[in-house]
């Protein structure tokens, strides 16, 4: 093909990516964006203006060189454009799903200014879907350095921090508390979004790559404190990421009523345990025929559409009809804080918002089943200290609706089991590890920490980023490069 | 994965699995519990700790075969295999040396009771314990829980051995008798006898102590499941327990969410009958 000029390239639209019917996906958990062909992943390539500065790679946390493989993919040259790619990211068929792009890297790409920006993150997942199939860059490791780092969390944070520490030829084992690693990508994200066959295989390949040892089961403030990691069993370094996996609950009447969950509950059950098969797989979940999912995040969005699925399904079963599942969130539209690809699929697939609103009590039945709940109205205030407008209450504007499943998702706060006998380990009044941004160090001495234990829910790539930068620096620690406690 | 040494058939539906899994034992203290899941299909479920052997490195559980899962792990034998076994999950009990102690051990609850019981005998208390259950053949560990009272009353519900009461009857009796003397009492076993031993023991101001079995998935504080409502506030048995003081569980709100799942439950015994006599007939 003829080298295009930038105007030829601006005339380019933007590739759609090809996804399942929404009539069609709501009855199964098959993956909803179905991936770019290589034609559309070529087509899209040539839109990329390969700007002298890109800003693109600004917006990624963990820098992705991003005009490196999108060039690659345009000269039809596939395994380097996974070479670049994995340069930065060792995790591409997951970031390409779930990293919110349009506010990163797709948000300060030039072509953003005028119309539409490059489609890097379906790029981004075109390429690790070739690597996850064809192997063709395996992830190669240092000599080894005689050095031990025990990783506490097999998330997005302990898995990125684990396959550099293993790159760089020191000798992981990662403690993960469930019985499968991937943290919130198996438990929380569900297959639709984000098949565990992909998340299976990024962690296996680059397990198997780097040597990295996976013990499950292991609930580190019980199994083995911190200090017991450190002293008794010999690591020379620890990464704590350990998430934010404590739910939250509304302090309102009638919280405890059967059909009230978390969504921490309510999507393990679904993901982790495979409760949408049941009873094929033995862990049970209930289909709610009005099912209301407070708050308006990535997890709620989840919820909501699993909530869907299982209605949908359940009506396939017993022809009956399909019931109602509603978000409920107290700010507007604008301030919805889920990826816009979610929003977008929700409403495609029936999920009814209703914004504005507010529950202010739970009704049980007799049997102490949910079987409705008080919502308020509310209307924006002054922003608050989050840059957002301030949701108030419209007095005397309180309503009720039917709904017999209640799923909270009103975020999730750091587990403090980790911290037992963590000697020097300081926290925030939020339960969040105290630690340095940039580096991860904590206040105790060889031990570093990122991701969502460190800022809170947050994304899957900020915490891929934390555990980048904190890889880095146990790097130098332990070449004896730094030291960062010492007095 | 962590292997079945040893199993044993305390009665019809009551068994014990011996299970190698020498880290956890390794901190194992009475009181805790462990997350048990069988194989990939399998649900995760909280089965509290009857005995450890720090030595040997293995675990003793007791369960009776009242669900799916338990009905699947009443089958296995020693060779076979658990997928998952996490632990030890949950505070240990606070061992001191109270003065004079009551336990009270309804059914399978006989064996968390066990562990507790030994150790605030080492700890020098006076132990008084009370087993129940049904009738005779839901009974077991007698010999173990005399070797570790100072006086055991055994009672079944329908006289089938020992003397024909509820638990609570001599619960009730001891802190007549004793008014005064008895430190605190503990209460291990179905949700209703806990539920009543709590009733008995209020008016004398006894502090009561339960273990609380709710629905749960990891285990850790992630889902919220396990939800009971305090007098003062909610909590999560898996790890601000499973022991809370008696006086405080509002015990009809755990009741009604332990019952959550029960249509679930009897499809899945179901399925799991039918499975059992086609293996049956197919040989």
């Amino acid at each position: 093909m003829a080298e295009l000029t930038n105007r030829e390239r601006l005339h380019i639209p933007r590739q759609a990516m090809p996804a399942q019917d929404p009539l069609a996906r709501r009855a199964n958990f098959d993956e909803v964006a179905l991936g770019f062909t290589p034609e559309l992943a070529q087509q899209e390539a040539e839109r990329c203006l390969q700007c002298a500065k890109p800003h693109c790679v600004e917006g990624c946390p963990v820098e992705v060189l991003i005009p490196e493989f999108i060039l690659a993919l345009r000269e039809g040259d596939i395994e380097g454009a996974v070479r670049a790619m994995k340069e930065k990211n060792n995790l591409p068929a997951i970031c390409g799903r779930v990293c919110p792009q349009e506010t990163q890297c797709e948000a300060v790409c030039v072509l953003a200014k005028k119309g539409e920006p490059v489609a890097i993150g379906r790029l981004e997942r075109f390429v690790g879907d070739y690597e996850l199939e064809h192997h063709v860059c395996p992830l190669e490791r240092a000599a080894p350095t005689g050095k031990r780092v025990a990783v506490v969390g097999c998330g997005p944070a302990g898995l990125t921090c684990a396959a550099d520490l293993g790159r760089l030829g020191h000798d992981v084992t990662i403690f993960e508390s469930l019985h499968k690693p991937g943290g919130v990508l198996v438990y929380g994200i569900p297959e639709f979004r984000l098949p565990k066959s992909v998340v299976n295989g990024e962690i296996d390949y680059a397990a198997e790559c780097l040597g990295i040892k996976v013990h499950p089961d292991a609930v580190i403030g019980r199994l083995y404190t911190i200090d017991e990691l450190l002293n008794e069993q010999g690591f020379d370094a620890i990464f704590l990421g350990t998430g934010a996996g404590l739910p939250t609950f509304m302090r309102i009447p009638g919280i405890n009523y059967n059909g009230v969950l978390s969504a921490n509950e309510f999507l393990t059950r679904v993901n982790l345990m495979k409760g949408y098969l049941f009873p094929e797989y033995d862990t049970p979940v209930k289909v709610g025929k009005r099912v209301a999912v407070v708050g308006a995040g990535n997890v709620a969005m989840d919820s909501a559409r699993c909530s869907l699925r299982l209605q949908a399904l359940h009506a396939q079963e017993t022809s009956e009809e399909m019931g109602e599942v509603h978000i409920v969130y107290r700010r507007s539209r604008v301030e919805v804080p889920a990826r816009a690809e979610e929003v977008h699929h929700a409403e495609e697939e029936g999920v009814i918002f209703d914004f504005l609103t507010n529950p202010v009590e739970i009704y049980g039945d007799e049997h102490g089943n949910v079987c409705g709940i008080r919502c308020i109205c509310m209307e924006l205030g002054e922003p608050d200290e989050s840059g957002r407008r301030r949701p108030i209450p419209i007095k005397g504007s309180e309503f009720d609706i039917d709904m017999d499943m209640v799923i909270m998702a009103l975020g999730t706060r750091p587990n403090p089991l980790v911290f037992n006998e963590a000697g020097g380990l300081e926290r925030t009044k939020w339960g969040t590890a105290v630690a340095d941004q940039e580096t991860g160090r904590t206040t105790k001495p060889q031990v570093w920490a990122g991701g969502d234990v460190v800022t809170g829910a947050a994304t899957v790539i900020s915490a891929m980023g934390a555990g980048k930068r904190a890889a880095a620096d146990i790097d130098r620690f332990l070449r004896g490069e730094i030291n960062p406690w010492a007095t | 994965m962590y292997k079945i040494l040893h199993k044993e058939t305390l009665g019809d539906v009551t068994k014990l699995l011996v299970i190698a899994a020498p880290e956890v034992t390794r901190k194992a203290q009475a009181g805790q519990f462990v997350i048990v899941r069988i194989d990939e299909h399998g649900e995760r479920i909280p089965l509290t700790i009857a005995d450890y052997d720090r030595e040997a490195g293995t675990i003793t559980l007791i369960f009776q075969e009242v669900g799916k899962t338990t009905m699947h792990l009443g089958t296995l034998e020693p060779g076979d295999e658990l997928a998952t076994f996490t632990g030890p999950l949950g505070h240990p009990t606070e061992i001191e040396d109270y003065g004079t102690v009551i336990f009270v051990g309804g059914g399978v609850g006989i064996a968390p009771t066990y562990p507790i019981a030994r150790a605030l005998k080492e700890a020098g208390n006076t132990v008084i314990s009370i087993i129940g259950a049904r009738t005779h053949e839901l009974l077991f560990w007698e010999d173990k829980m005399r070797a570790v009272s100072d006086e055991l009353i055994v009672c079944t519900d329908d006289g089938s051995y020992g003397r024909k009461a509820l638990v609570t009857e001599p619960l009730k009796e001891l802190l007549e008798q004793r008014d005064g003397e008895i430190a605190r009492v503990w209460a291990i076993g179905p949700a209703i006898m806990m539920k009543f031993c709590a009733k008995t023991t209020k008016p004398f101001g006894v502090k009561t102590i339960v273990s609380l079995n709710t629905i749960m998935i990891d285990g850790t504080g992630m889902c919220g499941g396990c939800r009971v409502q305090l007098t003062d506030g909610a909590k999560f048995v898996c790890v601000d327990g499973p022991e809370f003081d008696a006086h405080q569980v509002d015990w009809d709100l755990l009741m009604a969410r332990q019952r959550f799942y029960l249509e679930e439950e009897k499809q899945a015994v179901e399925q799991w009958r039918h499975q059992c006599r086609l293996e049956v007939a197919s040989g």
